[in-house]
């Protein structure tokens, strides 16, 4: 068996095997639905009619959407120049834990409101930054790959947080429970919607992910993020300083997953717990792939995602299918889509 | 300072140093010898998750613990064979398929989890491993309990330690595997098909990770929960760069890793004055700390990362 490269792959053929493994991917699910004694075509339009069915049901998509649009753009932005950044889930709890200290602070929270909300998003911003910085450093400096280091970076900033939330950050007001002093008034997101949980946040993080788009495409900047991920080499060749690119690409990837922690604080929950996060950090990465680093395309397949959590959620209270089918299908679709990529572009002979 | 001393005195901690290891050195043998082919496995958390819980149904639904053990190593392998698939005949990024397994492993056995135990506010039980008890041996001073008071899935991670390290420098088997991970074009020239070989050395080393997963649940708990593994899969990783890929010095990384640990769970009861957080962040910092010292030293096998096909450069 070997492959050989397809001379034109056509547009065709790349634009619709993403939706076919998608498709696969789908099916498969509905298999382990059908094990699970259940019947996959009930639970699929279950989980439609969850996620999308109902004014509250789509609020709620939107809403676990925005801060997956910023972690898929965090990924997005850092695999592009070949960054393997797995740290966004510590970069989301640091942005997030950034929120409510900054609030405790009497001048800001004296702030007028948008005034204070943009204090809160740069310090968060920030703070991912520098979470990102320190692996990146290492590997500049001493060589060290910062896949490990950013992974295991996660587990250090979620114990950080467990030590705030019991500890100097303890809400006394919370009847004991380990959370956060709350963020103060001023620095709360506006609702988009009345009666629903939908904020100004999703507006934020289209705006983003456009900007990046902008940038990525449309800039110097852009270009040379690019070719240090394509071709390290030749990008040096070209006179782009790697170490510098990276730096920056650092910088807007981990401030990308630190503003999405900030925005999940101060527009969704008011507080800091340690599972504040249901892995948004983890499921960035999937949603950067799905949309093949694309930002536009982290849009979608954000949209996607939270379609899958929000709808399988409702669907299993009423099925009995264990909620975790979602993360299941999340999974075989970047699986599923990974391989697409690669038939559209090769054939295979034998 | 007594309090120090105390602690290491106590039979209790040398005890846990190999308890705790265990998990670590299957783990760090599999990753291991996946990257000597030249593969960097990132699937190693969720495998090992799925070894966790597939071993422990197995016991659960009233087979044997050796039973389990086998299972979880056979759902290894299965899932190493889904990772070679990819990177090796499809030659697909390492890094984004070692996470997808990851993801679908762990999400997976939550998934398979929950159906086979649906409602239990506490989770079920079975009878575990015993410590194993040699007579005579189990009774000398000291050392005796540390030392043979153990699990019998512990003397199996130290066998495969013996017999990987025995394999990989002395047998035509093992300098083949070095070689496919060093220079796979070189090996084909020699008559051994690469891909076969890492395929096999991806599948095989995926069912050591998932040995350590039910080493968890079959020996050092009795029982299943989610995020159980807590990131000993990306430590294992970080505990092969410590390793110079060596096995002899993987279980060297492991044991002294897992000395630390047992070392921290042991002084948090002692010091007050410093949240419990902080002692837990340790063997996470004391990883990347292993990484920075030896990243510069270590000697990365040459042709790690790079997919192989035939004819190509």
């Amino acid at each position: 068996m070997r492959f050989e490269r397809r001379e034109n792959p056509g547009a065709i053929l790349t634009m619709c095997a993403p939706l076919a493994a998608i498709a696969v991917a789908l099916v498969l699910s509905g298999l382990l639905i059908a094990v699970a004694g259940a019947s996959p075509f009930k639970a699929f339009t279950l989980t439609l009619q969850g996620a999308f069915g109902s004014r509250l049901g789509l609020s709620e998509t939107l809403t676990r959407a925005t801060p997956l649009i910023l972690t898929g753009l965090a990924a997005a932005i850092a695999f592009r120049a070949r960054l393997w950044n797995i740290g966004a889930e510590g970069q989301f709890l640091l942005g997030a834990l950034v929120v409510p200290a900054l609030g405790a602070m009497p001048f800001v929270a004296a702030l007028p409101g948008p005034l204070a909300i943009l204090c809160c998003m740069l310090a968060a911003a920030l703070a991912g930054a520098l979470l990102l910085l320190a692996p990146l450093g290492l590997r500049l400096r001493y060589g060290v790959d910062e896949v490990v280091t950013t992974l295991l970076l996660n587990f250090v900033v979620l114990l950080l947080v467990s030590t705030m939330v019991e500890g100097l950050m303890k809400d006394p007001l919370a009847f004991g429970w380990p959370q956060s002093i709350p963020v103060p008034d001023s620095a709360v997101l506006p609702n988009l919607i009345a009666r629903s949980r939908l904020h100004v946040g999703l507006p934020i993080a289209v705006g983003l992910a456009l900007f990046v788009w902008w940038v990525q495409s449309r800039t110097v900047f852009g270009m040379r993020s690019r070719a240090a991920g394509l071709n390290p080499a030749a990008a040096r060749f070209a006179g782009v300083s790697l170490g510098r690119t990276l730096v920056v690409v650092a910088c807007l990837s981990g401030g990308s997953a630190g503003i999405a922690g900030a925005i999940e604080v101060m527009g969704v929950k008011g507080y800091v717990t340690t599972d504040l996060s249901p892995g948004f950090g983890y499921s960035g990465i999937v949603i950067a792939m799905l949309a093949n680093l694309n930002p536009i395309g982290v849009i979608a397949a954000a949209l996607f995602s939270a379609l899958m959590f929000v709808g399988a959620d409702s669907m299993s209270r009423i099925l009995e299918v264990p909620s975790y089918i979602a993360d299941v299908a999340v999974a075989l679709s970047l699986l599923s889509v990974l391989l697409s990529v690669f038939l559209a572009q090769y054939r295979i002979r034998r | 300072m007594t309090a120090l001393l105390d602690i290491l005195g106590s039979v209790g901690i040398w005890e846990a140093v190999l308890r705790i290891a265990t998990p670590l050195i299957f783990g760090t043998l599999g990753v291991l010898l996946c990257e000597r082919v030249g593969v960097l496995n990132l699937g190693v958390e969720g495998v090992m998750t799925f070894g966790a819980m597939s071993g422990w149904l197995t016991v659960f639904m009233g087979g044997d613990l050796w039973l389990g053990m086998l299972v979880a190593g056979l759902c290894g392998a299965v899932f190493g064979l889904l990772h070679g698939l990819f990177t090796v005949s499809f030659g697909l990024s390492q890094h984004v398929t070692g996470l997808g397994i990851t993801l679908l492993a762990a999400s997976l056995s939550y998934f398979i989890f929950r159906l086979a135990v649906p409602t239990a506010s506490s989770p079920p039980t079975i009878d575990p491993f015993r410590a194993v008890d040699i007579p005579l041996m189990s009774d000398l001073p000291l050392v005796g309990r540390v030392l043979f008071g153990q699990t019998a899935p512990t003397y199996l991670a130290l066998g495969m330690v013996v017999v990987l390290a025995y394999a990989m420098y002395r047998t035509p088997l093992g300098l083949a595997i070095r070689m496919a991970g060093e220079n796979p074009h070189a090996l084909d020239a020699q008559g051994v098909d690469p891909i076969r070989l890492r395929l096999l050395a991806i599948a095989a080393g995926s069912a050591v990770m998932a040995l350590g997963g039910a080493f968890l649940t079959l020996a050092a708990f009795n029982s299943f929960f989610p995020t159980m593994v807590q990131g000993r899969g990306w430590i294992c990783v970080a505990l092969v760069v410590f390793a110079s890929w060596r096995p002899a010095r993987a279980l060297l990384g492991a044991l002294l890793f897992a000395f630390f640990d047992a070392f921290q769970l042991r002084l948090q009861t002692v010091v007050d004055t410093v949240p419990y957080q902080f002692f837990l962040m340790l063997p996470y910092l004391l990883s990347i700390l292993a990484l920075v010292i030896m990243a510069r030293r270590a000697r990365v096998p040459q042709a790690l990362m790079a997919p192989y096909r035939r004819g190509e450069r």
